[in-house]
């Protein structure tokens, strides 16, 4: 009960204190959390001996202060989202079991992020195998770090800075053996080896995001979250190898407007790629036709004289 | 008849036959890639991916050959182009080839021991031998290894720049693959310079 009062009132304080649109306040209570929450190494006064102490900080609870206020979220307090009893140091251990908001508590119904589906983003995550192989401890959270988190595909960012943040959140788990425990019992795959077949595995990693092929892609959903199973995963080179590639539909739709119109077909991947099959040149194509076209005509015409003059 | 005259060493014949079977693949497989339908594939994409690679390390590798025998054999001298003369040269060729070819008058520039290519041969082959060909092998092991090529020319992908010239030395290939073919029909007989690829005797007119 004290714990839904807790979630409750620091939810309504959320709502209350953030003024989203002006610039980050630097909060005065956070520059307090990061004095130690952005260090390795913290020192702190013990009360008992009156001596000063250096630790080690807890990796997990290491915040880069740079991403946070460059963040969605950077306008909020440290204890808008975590309870006020880290206040006090040292921090009362039962602190360490509050339960965390999920991105629905708090964009859930509200009219002001309707934009971003946040529901829809809930239906297709309750699908996908995260949510059904898992139980409830399979958060947002998991690959999203609300700390830094920042809205890649709606901002100004290039195609290969959103493959990048967008590939880290899978890699962060699925490529370090500790954290990929946190979820699976199981013996974590080698990516590379898994993904042996595809030609220039680590190009393409750079170049297109883990989604495209493991994902089931909805025109309604701007990100997808419906995570298949890998036996369901695209593995047919032509889905994007060809003209009706379907990268038009997923990474390069937030590129729509910005597309390259000089004669290629999807030229606006060429802003940053080339995707063999997907990217031709109608006056290329014309032209080489047209070429063929007039050797072969030499040739008949050649050989027709040969012929007649045999 | 005239006497025949032996001019295709063996090592020359298996070096160009591999490399006509190489060169197929290589067309068909990379026609199938660049025109990729899912609906009409010419080649499995994947497997059109795999044989271009094989292939193309194996031409890679054949070039060498074609090379260091050019080195150590009198075949390279065949290829040695002397400028002082050679458009008169190549007008009369060409000449010979749009009109003469028709009047049955003999070539300006017959097959000897040591005059193996007419001139119009002999820059067509230059031109594909040494420019051509090392161009489209540097691209296609660039794409085959991107990591190595260079990422922003100029606001554009590396990638795609060195892609478009391999696709249009490609392309040029294959257009002298089919003009090379028909000229090859001009011997004494239709088929007669096929057969000098196969037991390395010319035959005159």
């Amino acid at each position: 009960m004290l714990l839904l009062l807790l979630l409750f009132s620091s939810y309504a304080s959320a709502q209350l204190l953030v003024e989203m649109e002006g610039e980050p306040a630097s909060l005065e209570s956070n520059q307090t959390c990061f004095e130690c929450h952005t260090k390795q190494i913290y020192t702190y006064e013990n009360d008992w001996t009156g001596n000063i102490e250096r630790k080690a900080m807890n990796p997990n609870f290491i915040l880069d202060s740079t991403a946070f206020h460059q963040g969605v979220h950077r306008h909020f307090a440290c204890t808008d989202c975590h309870s006020p009893e880290y206040e006090s140091f040292p921090h009362p251990g039962e602190a360490r079991l509050e339960p965390m908001y999920t991105c629905l508590d708090c964009h859930g119904g509200d009219d002001t992020y309707a934009q971003y589906h946040f529901e829809l983003i809930e239906e297709e995550f309750s699908k996908s195998v995260h949510a059904t192989r898992n139980d409830e401890s399979f958060s947002c959270w998991m690959c999203h770090d609300p700390h830094s988190y920042k809205a890649m595909t709606r901002s100004e960012f290039k195609i290969s800075e959103i493959v990048q943040t967008h590939n880290n959140a899978c890699i962060n788990c699925h490529n370090d053996p500790v954290k990929f425990q946190l979820v699976s019992d199981s013996i974590r795959p080698d990516l590379a080896k898994v993904h042996n077949f595809i030609p220039s595995y680590n190009l393409h990693l750079k170049s297109v995001r883990c989604i495209e092929c493991h994902t089931s892609q909805q025109d309604t959903m701007w990100v997808a979250h419906q995570i298949l199973e890998k036996e369901l995963a695209v593995k047919k080179c032509v889905d994007c190898h060809s003209s009706n590639t379907m990268l038009m539909a997923s990474l390069y739709k937030y590129q729509n407007l910005e597309a390259r119109q000089d004669g290629f077909l999807n030229a606006v991947i060429l802003n940053n790629s080339y995707v063999i099959g997907a990217n031709r040149n109608y006056i290329f194509n014309i032209l080489s036709i047209v070429l063929f076209g007039f050797a072969l005509l030499a040739i008949a015409i050649h050989v027709y004289f040969r012929f007649k003059n045999r | 008849m005239a006497e025949r005259i032996y001019l295709y060493p063996i090592w020359l014949r298996i070096w160009h036959g591999i490399n006509a079977l190489l060169f197929l693949v290589l067309l068909a497989t990379g026609l199938s890639m660049q025109y990729s339908n899912p609906d009409l594939p010419l080649i499995r994409f994947d497997l059109a991916v795999q044989f271009h690679n094989i292939a193309g390390l194996i031409l890679s590798f054949n070039y060498l050959i074609f090379l260091a025998g050019n080195f150590s054999t009198k075949n390279g001298s065949f290829y040695q182009l002397k400028l002082s003369g050679l458009y008169k040269e190549l007008i009369l060729q060409m000449e010979y080839y749009l009109f003469g070819v028709f009047k049955k008058r003999p070539s300006p520039f017959p097959v000897t021991k040591s005059r193996k290519f007419n001139p119009l041969q002999k820059v067509t082959y230059l031109i594909t031998m040494y420019g051509l060909i090392p161009v489209i092998i540097i691209t296609g092991l660039a794409l085959m290894f991107p990591e190595f090529i260079i990422e922003k020319v100029f606001q554009s992908s590396g990638i795609f720049l060195t892609a478009i010239l391999h696709t249009i030395v490609g392309f040029m290939l294959s257009m002298f693959l089919v003009i090379h073919v028909y000229f090859s029909t001009m011997g004494s007989s239709p088929i007669s310079n096929f057969k000098s690829m196969m037991n390395g005797y010319h035959e005159p007119h």
